[in-house]
């Protein structure tokens, strides 16, 4: 009961004979071998597997990979190279945004979208903007404090 | 976390949903996913087969339409947020919008899917019943429509046939000058509603001329609040109005709320006039 | 200028991997021809087991192996628990990694399928059927302590685990002749731990080499071997576990858990690795869980406000086990800091652990000490009450006088350092209590409900000596190691036994070798995690890494600074004792020209070409570091709330905290400690609690329903520091990873409760949800 698919990751066309309910974050996991999105909880609350998906994120373990084929899906490998970092990358390390780096892909794919909406958000529209992703580690503040100066060094003001 | 095997067909129109809908006995509809998909994670839900409408794009988007605005039920929360049409025809649609589950809930998860998923909970079913909406369904025999608050029939249970769509919700425009509110009390873990109101309060000549009020989260289905809309009807809009309207929500509500560990149903029913009260004088303060 | 990265604030070297993603936690790791188990767990929180029959699992598509408890009984040992307080009385029945008569909370395994995808072997746990007796359920440790309650145990009356008894000074006179007497009962639910990373285990046995090798989402790597050998009968030396990324653990990933014994069971069955990665779900089930504590509390004080006694009661729920350390919580941790910060003469407690229906109870964040000081400092604040004084005035008038070497208080145990009277004056003056306490003032005269909450703190951390954890039945030792090894280049890696899990101490452990030996950071690699290549170490946990582990590092560096002083020195034709050190640089007193650099200095040893006379060529050093005591950091917090008085929905609107953890090595570092720390303790105070229900099952069984704190529900977190070395310490360190979680709860708590005692609320059971202050305050309006 496999089907075949074909997404777009991080701008590879990644295709695949996938059984129709598996789950896109493990299509993305397994099948890319792009580990860098995690799995967190199971009621899609936690926010670690956030990509992009078409553009806006979406999170990767309420999705069905059949449901995302012929999609383009951009996750946290693909923001960067891993090198020339994402301002966003780069303004997680300087603030010390992390502490165990588990929902920080997550959380920056979360960050970048907000920013894409809202370049200059205040801490308060950044906070609420990252509702929907989980962090134990860090009581938000740095994340925050991270997001904040990856919008001015985008320009956002 | 591993869904049960299921067979997907992806429909290329509606009348292929349809079809595919009486094809496969105990077939669900899939459109973003963000209702069913966690309950077929936890395997509390394993339909066999699915049938995936999220790409009939006849289903998408808001356009305006004799009177109102018709919404498409693919149309994501997030672009009801947004909208322009919505904010003109109907604000407190997209004032609810914005405040479901989380942004990127609000890119997936549709007003179609969250309304036929008829959990009390959700916001847009109260705030639709408040502006008297109209469900436009797809079967087999052809087209209906089924007023908003004969919708949702009981908890996670519908009005649709097995083999129905729902294909689009047409919302009235609210009063020219009249205001609006959804004030919700959401629960902090899941972002659901534990309480949430919506209100629309036209005003005339310094009188409320029509009120149309609905709170959600306390019994199974939405609750239109007639009794607290015969309080307003005429009323000045006073405070003590505005307490007096909310606090006959209790003749509303039928006495068989729903309880859970985060809230009971004492509380619940509590809140329904606290948060009534706080729709009613956000609407107030809006009108005119 | 290297030496000055020893107390800077620099940015981490772990997160570029992080950041990118390009991190490899347990779950990512993949070896070829793995296979995945997923395990059936009981529904049933106590029931009989009457047959398991696992034979329609086996013909299903994709499974290779279907085990039960038949399969693993005297082939895996049970799990040990590994905190053996002596004279509590305490019994230890048997843990077998999976059920086999009789299970003991909803989650304890029953059976184990191995498939070749986890898909598959989900699909198949539907074809095991279980034929359960069910049995009568207790959930609350103090109901279960009761004559007739349900018995999960057969050896164990009234399922008391143990009985730990603790006096000092002389406690019923303090009360017979006390003023002011106060009284509570304090209720913790417990907590879910809730790292974000889910655990998980990848077992691959190799049968030709009789090897193990074990990946595991660990806080103590060595223990996890240790243990495993225990459980599994592999000789020590034949495992290898190794602790990749992992993705937090806050107590939750000390314990060894059924869950990697049934890994490695059934890699070594079937010669082939197997993975087993829990769900969150199953996370909330069997992951251990913290607090459970009922606590019946009284305080005698004068009537000006100075306590003069404390005595408890506490039952601490254990779940259906014993989890590896979890008797040393409620008790060590617990009842020897009842002191707190203050001076209290007279302090006697009992402590009951209780097996009850549900997961098994272990270290939390904190662990026993938010206990102590929940209790504390709700009585301080009664007391003032009582005694009609601001809550501070009372607290200060308590607290142990500065003392820079040791200070011993009624429980037995002697503070090494404290100066709590600035710590809460500098949290007083950064709040600026003064004009809180006037806008509060002005707040409810205009009708509204807003609250201060102060709180003083001290925690016992940096675990500790060797000696008193074999005194205390800690079946093992708390030294840490530390190897440096210097390379022709002059590069050099760090090889630790602790396993930071997201602390930052690859960066810290850097800082500390640049700070003693003047060398760049980023020329310092720590390696940790995998126990073939780090020497043995006893974890991360109770805020010890730094303290303990850093501690190691720093004598090893001083070793290695005295081996390169003396090579410096035949290398400059000097005499060892004319050899000056500065910043990396050894060189003849008064000739700075002429000098050795670090560098230098391990080229040559490595080469050893021209090694003095009876010296080892290399350039590396190893110190095994015992502290000599405990390290006791201290703070004072404060919180400022409005409670909605129509809804009683809680609004925490300031967060101030004042911590004095000694030496800071990085700032950055600690205050983001801080920041998580405080947030992990409001979350109890306000919106976590598991709960079960009457029945043993969770009803908060998932995200939607255990409610942990979110972005948009905070404020920023307002962090300052004082400093007060540790006088044992090599570095002045202390600790800060619990320091944050230990004061917030009361901080926040006492702050809703001085909101609503205009209302007449005195009480209200944490976590402080809505509905139940809505109630108090509609209690306190009809007469309570």
């Amino acid at each position: 009961m496999t089907v075949p698919v074909e997404i777009t990751i991080n701008g590879k066309a990644c295709s695949g004979e996938v059984e129709e309910r598996q789950l896109l974050v493990h299509f993305i996991r397994e099948n890319a071998g792009l580990t860098g999105t995690k799995v967190g909880c199971d009621t899609s609350q936690c926010g670690t597997c956030t990509v992009q998906l078409d553009g806006v994120s979406a999170k990767s373990c309420t999705v069905l990979t059949v449901q995302a084929s012929g999609s383009s899906v951009t996750t946290i490998e693909g923001i960067s190279d891993g090198v020339d970092l994402h301002p966003l990358q780069e303004a997680f390390w300087n603030n010390h945004g992390l502490q165990c780096g588990f929902c920080t892909p997550g959380m920056i794919m979360a960050a970048n979208e907000l920013l894409s909406k809202n370049p200059s958000p205040t801490r308060e529209e950044i906070r609420h903007g990252l509702e929907g992703n989980i962090c134990r580690c860090t009581g938000y503040q740095n994340i925050v404090s991270a997001v904040e100066d990856a919008a001015k060094a985008m320009g956002g003001r | 976390m591993f869904p049960a095997q299921i067979t997907y067909h992806r429909a290329g129109s509606v009348a292929e949903a349809v079809q595919l809908l009486s094809d496969n006995e105990g077939a669900k509809l899939l459109a973003g996913g963000h209702s069913l998909l966690p309950l077929m994670k936890l395997r509390l839900a394993a339909p066999a087969v699915l049938v995936d409408i999220g790409r009939i794009e006849a289903l998408k988007g808001v356009s305006a339409s004799g009177g109102g605005i018709t919404i498409g039920a693919l149309t994501t929360h997030a672009e009801i947020a947004s909208s322009d049409l919505v904010q003109q025809h109907a604000p407190v649609l997209a004032e609810a919008a914005a405040l479901v589950g989380d942004p990127a809930v609000r890119n997936r998860g549709t007003i179609g899917g969250s309304v036929s998923h008829a959990d009390p909970a959700s916001d847009q079913p109260t705030v639709l019943a408040a502006l008297d909406a109209t469900f436009n369904v797809t079967g087999p025999g052809g087209d209906r429509s089924i007023a908003a608050a004969d919708f949702a029939t009981g908890l996670l249970e519908n009005a649709l046939a097995e083999n129905e769509v729902l294909t689009s919700i047409s919302v009235p425009s609210v009063p020219s000058g009249a205001g609006s509110a959804y004030v919700k009390f959401p629960h902090p873990a899941s972002r659901y509603a534990v309480v949430g109101a919506a209100a629309v309060l036209a005003v005339s000549g310094g009188a409320c001329s029509s009120a149309s009020v609905a709170v959600g989260g306390v019994e199974t289905t939405p609750v239109r609040a007639s009794s607290v809309e015969a309080a307003l009807a005429g009323s000045d809009l006073s405070d003590a109005a505005l307490d007096a309207a909310a606090a006959a929500v209790a003749g509303d509500l039928n006495g068989d709320a729903m309880g859970d560990v985060f809230a009971s149903a004492e509380y619940r029913r509590a809140m329904a006039a606290v948060y009534v009260r706080r729709a009613l004088g956000a609407a107030a303060s809006r009108a005119g | 200028m290297t030496t000055r990265i020893f107390g800077s604030g620099i940015r981490r070297r772990e997160d570029p991997r992080l950041i990118t993603g390009r991190a490899s936690y347990t779950d990512d790791i993949k070896l070829p021809g793995t296979l995945h188990a997923a395990i059936l767990r009981s529904p049933y929180a106590h029931a009989n087991i009457k047959s398991v029959d696992a034979t329609g699992a086996a013909g299903q598509p994709g499974v290779v192996a279907v085990y039960t408890g038949e399969d693993t009984d005297g082939v895996l040992n049970g799990l040990p628990c590994a905190w053996l307080i002596p004279g509590s009385d305490l019994k230890t029945p048997a843990h077998p990694a999976i059920a086999k008569d009789k299970v003991r909370y909803v989650g304890d395994a029953v059976a184990v399928v191995v498939a070749e995808t986890r898909y598959q072997a989900e699909d198949a746990l539907e074809h095991i059927s279980v034929d359960y007796e069910p049995l009568d359920v207790v959930v609350s440790p103090k109901a279960a302590a009761q004559d007739g309650a349900p018995q999960l145990h057969e050896d164990v009356p009234n399922n008391i685990a143990f009985t730990w008894a603790l006096a000092g000074g002389d406690t019923d006179a303090a009360f017979a002749d006390a003023a002011v007497t106060v009284s509570d009962t304090i209720t913790l639910p417990r907590l879910i731990a809730n790292p974000m990373e889910p655990r998980s285990a990848l077992a691959q046995w190799s049968a030709a080499m009789g090897e193990l090798t074990l990946w595991n989402t660990t806080q103590n790597p060595h223990i996890a071997r240790f243990v495993t050998c225990v459980v599994t009968s592999v000789p020590e030396h034949k495992i290898r576990v190794i602790a990749p990324e992992v993705g937090g653990g806050f107590g939750s990933k000390i314990p060894y858990y059924a869950d990697e014994a049934i890994t490695a069971f059934c890699s070594m069955k079937l010669g082939v690795p197997v993975k087993w990665t829990e769900t969150r779900s199953e996370n909330y089930l069997i992951t251990t869980q913290g607090r459970d504590h009922i606590e019946e509390v009284e305080m005698a004080a004068t009537s000006d406000g100075v306590i003069t006694g404390l005595r408890t009661t506490v039952y601490a729920g254990m779940g259906g086990y014993l989890s590896t350390a979890a008797p040393g919580v409620p008790t060590i941790l617990h009842g020897l800091m009842y002191s707190g910060p203050y001076n209290i003469p007279n302090i006697s407690g009992t402590v009951y652990g209780v097996f009850n229906n549900g997961a098994p109870v272990d270290a939390y964040r904190g662990a026993g000490r938010p206990e102590a000081t929940m209790l504390l400092e709700r009585m301080v604040d009664l007391v003032a009450a009582a005694v009609g004084q601001d809550p501070a005035e009372v607290r200060r008038k308590n607290l142990i006088p500065k003392f820079e070497n040791g200070h011993d208080v009624a429980t037995g145990i002697t503070y090494d350092s404290g100066d709590y009277e600035s710590a809460l004056d500098s949290c007083l003056s950064a709040a600026g209590y003064e004009a809180l306490r006037a806008e509060q003032a002005q707040a409810r005269a205009d009708g509204r409900c807003v609250g201060v909450g102060v709180s003083s703190y001290v925690e016992i951390c940096g675990l500790g000596p060797s000696q008193v954890a074999g005194a205390v039945g800690f079946q093992g030792g708390l030294w840490e190691s530390a190897i440096i090894r210097f390379y022709p280049t002059g590069k050099a890696n760090v090889m630790v036994g602790s396993s930071p899990h997201g602390q930052g101490e690859e960066t810290t452990f850097a800082q500390i070798v640049a700070g003693e030996l003047g060398v760049e950071v980023d020329d310092v690699e720590v390696i940790h995690g995998d126990t073939d290549n780090t020497p043995m170490g006893w974890g991360t946990y109770g805020s010890r890494t730094t303290a303990v582990s850093g501690a190691a590092i720093a004598v090893a560096a001083r070793k290695i600074k005295e081996k390169s002083r003396a090579l410096a020195a035949h290398l400059l034709e000097a005499a060892p004792e004319d050899i000056e050190y500065e910043d990396g640089r050894f060189y003849v007193r008064g000739s700075p020209d002429q000098h050795k650099t670090i560098q230098d200095i391990a080229l040559m040893a490595n080469v050893a070409w021209n090694m003095p006379e009876g010296m080892e060529p290399g350039l590396e050093a190893s110190a095994f570091y015992d502290p000599p005591n405990f390290t006791y950091p201290f703070g004072a917090h404060i919180a400022v709330v409005e409670v909605d008085p129509e809804t009683g929905r809680i609004d925490l609107q300031r967060y101030v905290a004042v911590d004095d953890c000694g030496v800071q090595i990085n700032p950055m570092i600690v205050e983001g400690q801080v920041h998580g720390g405080v947030v992990q303790g409001v979350g109890p105070a306000l919106w976590e609690g598991a709960v079960y229900d009457d029945d043993g099952q969770l009803v908060t069984g998932s995200m939607l329903d255990y409610a942990l704190p979110r972005a948009d529900l905070l404020p920023d977190i307002e962090v300052s520091s004082n400093t007060t070395p540790s006088p044992h310490h090599p570095l002045g360190v202390k600790g800060i990873g619990e320091a944050g979680t230990i004061a917030s709860t009361p901080t926040v708590y006492n702050a809703v409760m001085d909101a609503l005692r205009p209302l007449g609320v005195t009480r209200v059971d944490m976590p402080l949800t809505p509905e139940k202050v809505w109630r108090a305050i509609n209690d306190a309006r009809n007469g309570g």
